[in-house]
């Protein structure tokens, strides 16, 4: 009987490696999701006053991220910047300036989105009240905007880091990347790895993302407005 | 950017259109299909379909396209069973576009309120007339936009193809950058070409959203 090629996944290192290789891959969404949630809140402030201008140009951006697709944005920084800019911008940076460029104009939107959905009697109370137009952002608005904002913020977490199974295509060493050098390396004396690892590969994106979306789904449930 | 070197390149991205448009578009429609049974199965409680459509849409909304497609096309043969690529991208946009169509129906029909089908049925109407003539319209209706939404979404998942060999965009862009070096004209020309499937798209998004909205505001 043929060897099942189950055993190559736990010989030597190689599940440390391909965990290794994990790693990178949710370090490079770990640090788009970062910017893209500081950078987008502010955007996403910025955007809900009055200036027309900045809305129109945000339009703009976020429609731009929304139609190309990421795979698109990556070859254009990774192998336009070189080209048009004479810069050399290595594979992980680019693909953190794509997803958190992209991530930016999502959550600008989920902000814009949550701050528009609190209802303007609430302002005016406030003001009745006495309030300054601090306090009333830091005390009444903001809460609730937060509370609006975490369960979709959390979703787009998980899409993040789906997408950056992407960034082996413009040659980043990550989990799908470790998994293809370990099946080349054992090809002869066990094909059917490729099974098993890719097996696996896929699961470890499940155990990562699962939890996160499960997260934001029972905190949608939770907070929902009565 | 040299036009003179686009144009050359214009025929190739032109036949890469048509296949991320053949393969996209299949999947989208078998995607809609595969959707509403789920959704349908998910909706009525149906015991055991119930629970494996739940899991289906969990594992395929929190995986990547790419480690999908690659499960598919690398790691099935070795288990005997083998698709050539184009079959693989089909099936890949399907199972995945299946899993996010499936969450948006059965939201809609969730959110027709049940007391239009307790009254359908107090009229006299049998479970079938009810979902067909009462429940499914108006739950069509609610969601188109997260519909239209996915067939964007999809329709950009596309790129990835290019990783199981499908001469898609992606691919004649990388091809050419790495035979030619004209990076600025491929890059261009694929911009250009996403614009043209995606644009169009995006407004019937757009317009299918204010229609609705006009509908909810008239009653």
């Amino acid at each position: 009987m043929q060897d099942p090629g189950i055993s190559v996944l736990f010989k030597g290192s190689n599940f440390i490696r391909l965990l290794e290789g994990l790693s990178i891959a949710l370090r490079i969404s770990f640090l788009s999701v970062v910017i893209s949630l500081l950078l987008g809140f502010f955007i996403g402030v910025l955007i809900s006053g009055k200036n027309r201008f900045l809305k129109i140009v945000y339009g703009i951006y976020l429609n731009t991220v929304r139609i190309m697709p990421q795979m698109v944005l990556l070859f254009i920084v990774f192998f336009g910047s070189t080209r048009v800019l004479g810069i050399n911008i290595d594979a992980e940076v680019s693909s953190i300036i794509v997803f958190a460029f992209w991530g930016s104009a999502e959550m600008a939107d989920l902000v814009r989105g949550a701050i528009k959905s609190i209802p303007v009697h609430q302002f005016e109370s406030a003001a009745s009240l006495g309030m300054k137009k601090r306090t009333i952002y830091l005390k009444i608005i903001l809460p609730q905007t937060l509370r609006r904002l975490v369960p979709s913020s959390i979703n787009l977490v998980t899409r993040m880091i789906k997408t950056t199974s992407l960034v082996m295509m413009i040659g980043v060493v990550e989990v799908l990347k470790v998994g293809q050098q370990i099946i080349e390396a054992n090809r002869t004396t066990s094909p059917n790895i490729a099974f098993w690892m890719y097996g696996t590969v896929f699961l470890l994106y499940f155990i990562a993302c699962f939890p996160i979306s499960r997260l934001s789904k029972s905190l949608e449930e939770k907070w929902k407005l009565a | 950017m040299d036009i003179q070197i686009m144009k050359e390149y214009l025929p190739l991205y032109i036949d890469a259109l048509w296949l991320t448009l053949k393969i996209g578009l299949l999947g989208i429609v078998l995607s809609l299909v595969v959707g509403v049974f789920t959704a349908l199965f998910r909706f009525y409680k149906i015991p055991v379909l119930d629970k494996l459509s739940g899991a289906y849409i969990e594992l395929f909304r929190n995986t990547p396209l790419l480690v999908q497609l690659f499960f598919l096309y690398f790691a099935l043969p070795r288990i005997g069973i083998k698709m050539d690529a184009a079959t693989c991208g089909v099936l890949g946009l399907t199972l995945l576009g299946g899993a996010y169509m499936a969450e948006s129906i059965r939201s809609s029909l969730e959110a027709i309120d049940k007391i239009q089908t307790d009254s359908a049925l107090a009229l006299g109407m049998n479970r079938r007339q009810v979902m067909t003539k009462v429940v499914l319209p108006q739950a069509i209706s609610i969601s188109i936009p997260s519909i239209v939404a996915n067939v964007i979404f999809l329709l950009k998942e596309t790129s990835v193809f290019s990783a199981i060999s499908l001469m898609d965009l992606m691919f004649t862009a990388k091809d050419l950058i790495g035979l030619y070096y004209k990076t600025v004209e491929a890059l261009a020309l694929l911009v250009i070409f996403y614009l043209i499937i995606l644009l169009p798209v995006s407004f019937l998004g757009d317009y299918t959203e204010r229609r609705l909205s006009y509908a909810r505001s008239g009653n």
